[in-house]
């Protein structure tokens, strides 16, 4: 088993980066995940594995300073909270479009504007549906834990490159500032140069003579050739969306109803299924783990077996729609949510369920 | 395709006095004639050539008139968002320490939304070479004002003039940079002259040199003309330039080794 | 076994790092743990508090509104959590500065004058290492071997020549606590 620590989520992250060989950080204080970078820089990573960390001087450097080093096939990472990460949305559809790898870290406070610094999921929308200009996507990781944020980073650089993508690990305010237990996986030897230019011959790494010089850009001023590049993203979604869903369900095999919920909304409805249950209700939990890709079968597959569905959502109703989509017409699916940093309490789950579903 | 008339036995070794350098791509540059980017392009490839880093050099380029430049220059090139070249030229040089960086930049692009980045990677002191192309206008978007167009000057958006009380002053980001810790070579040249295409030259080896010793950012910024955006001749455009644009931004050596040059007081005319 | 607990109190009265050692020797004896600290209004008006669970199990919701022990070290933290007791659940609080102290019937209740203690020893900076050990006595999670790994991991190095003075302040812990009302 690997080491065990107790550790804040956000420390997780820094912890993880160094472990899966990153190369590189770049990121901007921000209130309420700002603990990723001060605990990079006390970690001292280039003198752990060469690791780079850099404070920029604006979300908007910080995610051009990703787009920089994944140009040239570097496993780069930055964090951020929602006002940051709208900042970074230029950069985020440049890179997509240019199909660079990077991890970006969303610890989601309340918003809009300036909002809150407390933990909130209203960030749904802006990371699955796409924040930024032009068709994109890229995979959204919904980590529940702090176990969930360590792993996460690592699943998130595997599959960056994997699909040259930005990858981003959608979190909130609760588990970046919470501690729990977290079995660290051992760590990766940063790759080569001569490993990562073998393994990323996309890459801009210095022209040699025998191959042609390589361009990484978002800009195609021939309208077909534009197209092509926006089919060859949409064929790209389509593979990911066939192989790289993750979900986890809890009590459904009974289950007449159900929760349907991520990260930290998820923990609070399965304490909701336990105190449901005590009274008789038979609740499950389903927990979309890739928000993009969406569990769209797994959940259409369950909403045939259920009486009612409750979204728990610490938003206004933004996966519900995902849901509903999914789904469709055939059964009741109503959503419960907090907003603006309030956290909902497994009581009141329990009675929005009781109330919305079962009695309504 | 046919072959061009030229490759006639006419054309031997020992009769070329010039050649297109390897590595600027064989293809015709998107530039209007008579503009100053080709021969930009041209010292700079030239200079990569003879100092054999084709190979270890990774380029930026901005959004602008050279938003293309990647596709002329013959090398690995990275196109950033506009007035981000900067950003990235900071994490691709710290990421790759041993290779030689540089960003090629627009007065826009550096200037008007890149300041930021432009101003904290150079106070950042990082280790790459900005060459920045001041004409005094947005060319690829068709003229509007830029944060370096003269007082007076007309552009699409300033149609009268650039009204100073209104519209502000034109910004010498060059000089403001010079102040900066972070930065050890700052000059600012000018290509509309063999002897000034020669130092302009002499310029960019100095500046990519200094990425040997890790010493902090070499800053080039060449004054250029814009005859399409002037709506002038490509002669008349560097008169006017001359005239016009180097009492405001006068060439010559700014910082050097670290150290800013001493100039005798300019008369700046606004 | 799930242990749900809420520790508060004032800023500055080591809350959050008594919740981090109870956590982090949980997680030293291969527990679930988590350790939230407060977040949403309650923040508000210098209180500070954390919720730890510990568990056999995986650990749902990080956020409750019941507790099976509520460790309580001042006298508005005492009015928003003695109500949040689970019925047969713990109430744990140091009488310095309580002026209304509590009332429900259902519930054991304790009382460790750790405050005093501290302040008589000249240990006040280990004041919160008295309480835990109070807790400890009453409901031993966590083995002393782990304690002592706990304190190993959440102290920084250059703190851990204080690691016996913080065992010595559990052990006073376990001797101070006293039962108020016992209801089983």
């Amino acid at each position: 088993m690997g080491e065990l620590r107790l550790m804040k989520g956000n420390e997780a992250v820094a912890e993880a980066a160094i472990r899966a060989g990153c190369d590189g950080y770049f990121g901007y204080p921000i209130t309420p995940q700002s603990e990723v970078m001060e605990y990079l820089m006390a970690e001292k990573p280039h003198e752990r594995t060469g690791m780079i960390v850099l404070q920029a001087e604006s979300e908007t450097a910080s995610i051009n300073m990703l787009y920089g080093g994944a140009g040239t096939g570097k496993m780069v990472m930055t964090s951020s909270s929602s006002p940051g990460i709208s900042l970074m949305q230029e950069g985020i559809s440049y890179m997509a479009g240019a199909e660079l790898p990077a991890v970006i870290v969303n610890v989601v406070r309340g918003g809009p504007g300036l909002g809150t610094i407390q933990p909130s999921q209203a960030d749904y929308f802006q990371a699955v549906k796409g924040g930024g200009h032009g068709d994109y996507k890229m995979i959204v990781l919904a980590p529940a834990s702090v176990q969930e944020m360590c792993d996460h980073v690592k699943l998130g650089f595997d599959l960056a490159f994997k699909y040259r993508t930005p990858v981003m690990i959608l979190s909130d305010g609760a588990i970046g500032q919470m501690m729990e237990k977290v079995v660290l996986f051992d760590p990766i030897p940063r790759r080569t140069e001569a490993e990562l230019i073998k393994q990323n011959p996309w890459a801009a790494t210095g022209k040699p003579k025998d191959r042609n010089h390589i361009i990484i850009t978002s800009l195609d001023l021939d309208p077909a050739g534009q197209e092509r590049v926006n089919l060859k993203l949409q064929a790209k979604y389509r593979e990911i969306e066939k192989n790289e869903v993750l979900y986890e369900t809890l009590g459904c095999e009974d289950a007449e109803y159900l929760f349907v919920a991520f990260g930290l909304s998820a923990r609070i409805c399965q304490k909701s299924m336990d105190l449901a249950r005590a009274k008789g209700i038979k609740v499950g939990l389903f927990r979309p783990i890739t928000l993009f890709p969406f569990p769209v079968k797994a959940i259409n597959d369950l909403g045939k077996k259920v009486k009612g569905i409750l979204v728990v959502e610490m938003n206004a109703g933004q996966m519900i729609e995902d849901v509903k989509l999914s789904v469709g017409c055939s059964i009741k699916i109503e959503h419960y949510g907090r907003f603006g940093g309030i956290i909902p309490t497994p009581d009141e789950v329990v009675y929005a369920l009781e109330t919305q579903i079962i009695g309504g | 395709m046919e072959e061009p008339f030229v490759k006639t036995e006419i054309r031997k070794d020992e009769n070329i006095v010039y050649k297109r350098t390897d590595l600027l791509v064989d293809r015709p540059l998107s530039y209007c004639p008579g503009c100053g980017h080709g021969v930009v392009h041209r010292m700079l490839m030239e200079t990569l050539e003879e100092m054999d880093i084709q190979d270890k050099t990774i380029g930026v380029s901005p959004v602008g008139c050279s938003v293309l430049a990647y596709d002329f220059m013959n090398i690995d090139m990275l196109g950033a968002a506009h007035g981000r070249a900067p950003a990235l030229a900071t994490a691709i040089k710290r990421l790759w320490p041993d290779k030689f960086v540089f960003t090629y930049q627009g007065d826009g692009d550096l200037a008007a939304i890149g300041t930021a980045e432009t101003i904290h990677a150079c106070n950042r002191g990082e280790n790459f070479t900005i060459i920045f192309i001041n004409n005094g206008i947005y060319g690829m978007t068709g003229g509007q004002m830029a944060p370096t167009t003269l007082p007076g000057m007309r552009s699409s958006t300033s149609p009268y003039g650039r009204d100073v009380p209104t519209m502000g002053h034109p910004l010498r980001i060059t000089e403001l940079i010079s102040n900066l810790p972070g930065v050890h070579y700052v000059t600012r040249q000018a290509v509309h002259t063999p002897s000034h295409v020669r130092k302009t030259k002499k310029a960019i080896r100095k500046a990519l040199e200094q990425q040997k010793e890790n010493k902090g950012i070499a800053f080039i910024e060449v004054v250029s003309n814009c005859n399409s955006g002037w709506k002038m001749t490509p002669v008349q455009s560097n008169k006017w330039m001359e005239e016009n644009m180097f009492p405001f931004y006068p060439l010559g050596d700014i910082k050097v080794d670290g150290k800013l040059v001493e100039k005798k007081e300019t008369v700046v005319k606004e | 076994m799930t242990e749900e607990i809420i520790i508060a109190g004032f800023g500055g009265q080591g809350v959050l790092s008594m919740g981090k050692i109870l956590a982090y020797s949980g997680v030293m004896q291969n527990k679930e743990v988590s350790w939230m600290p407060s977040y949403g209004p309650e923040m508000r008006g210098g209180t500070a508090n954390v919720t730890v669970i510990i568990s056999d199990e995986r650990i749902s919701s990080p956020i409750l509104n019941s507790f099976d022990t509520a460790i309580i070290l001042n006298q508005q933290s005492l009015d928003k959590f003695e109500k949040a007791v689970k019925p047969g659940g713990l109430l744990i609080y140091d009488p310095n500065g309580i002026t209304r102290i509590p009332v429900r019937k259902d519930i054991n209740i304790y009382t460790i004058a750790a405050a005093d203690e501290a302040g008589k020893l000249g240990l006040s900076k280990i004041f919160n290492m008295i309480v835990l050990g109070g807790f400890l006595k009453l409901k031993p999670l966590v083995q002393p071997e782990f304690i002592h790994k706990g304190l190993e991991k959440s102290l920084p190095a250059r703190h851990h020549k204080l690691i016996p003075d913080n065992e010595k302040a559990i052990e006073i812990g376990k001797g101070l606590i006293q039962a108020v009302q016992l209801i089983s």
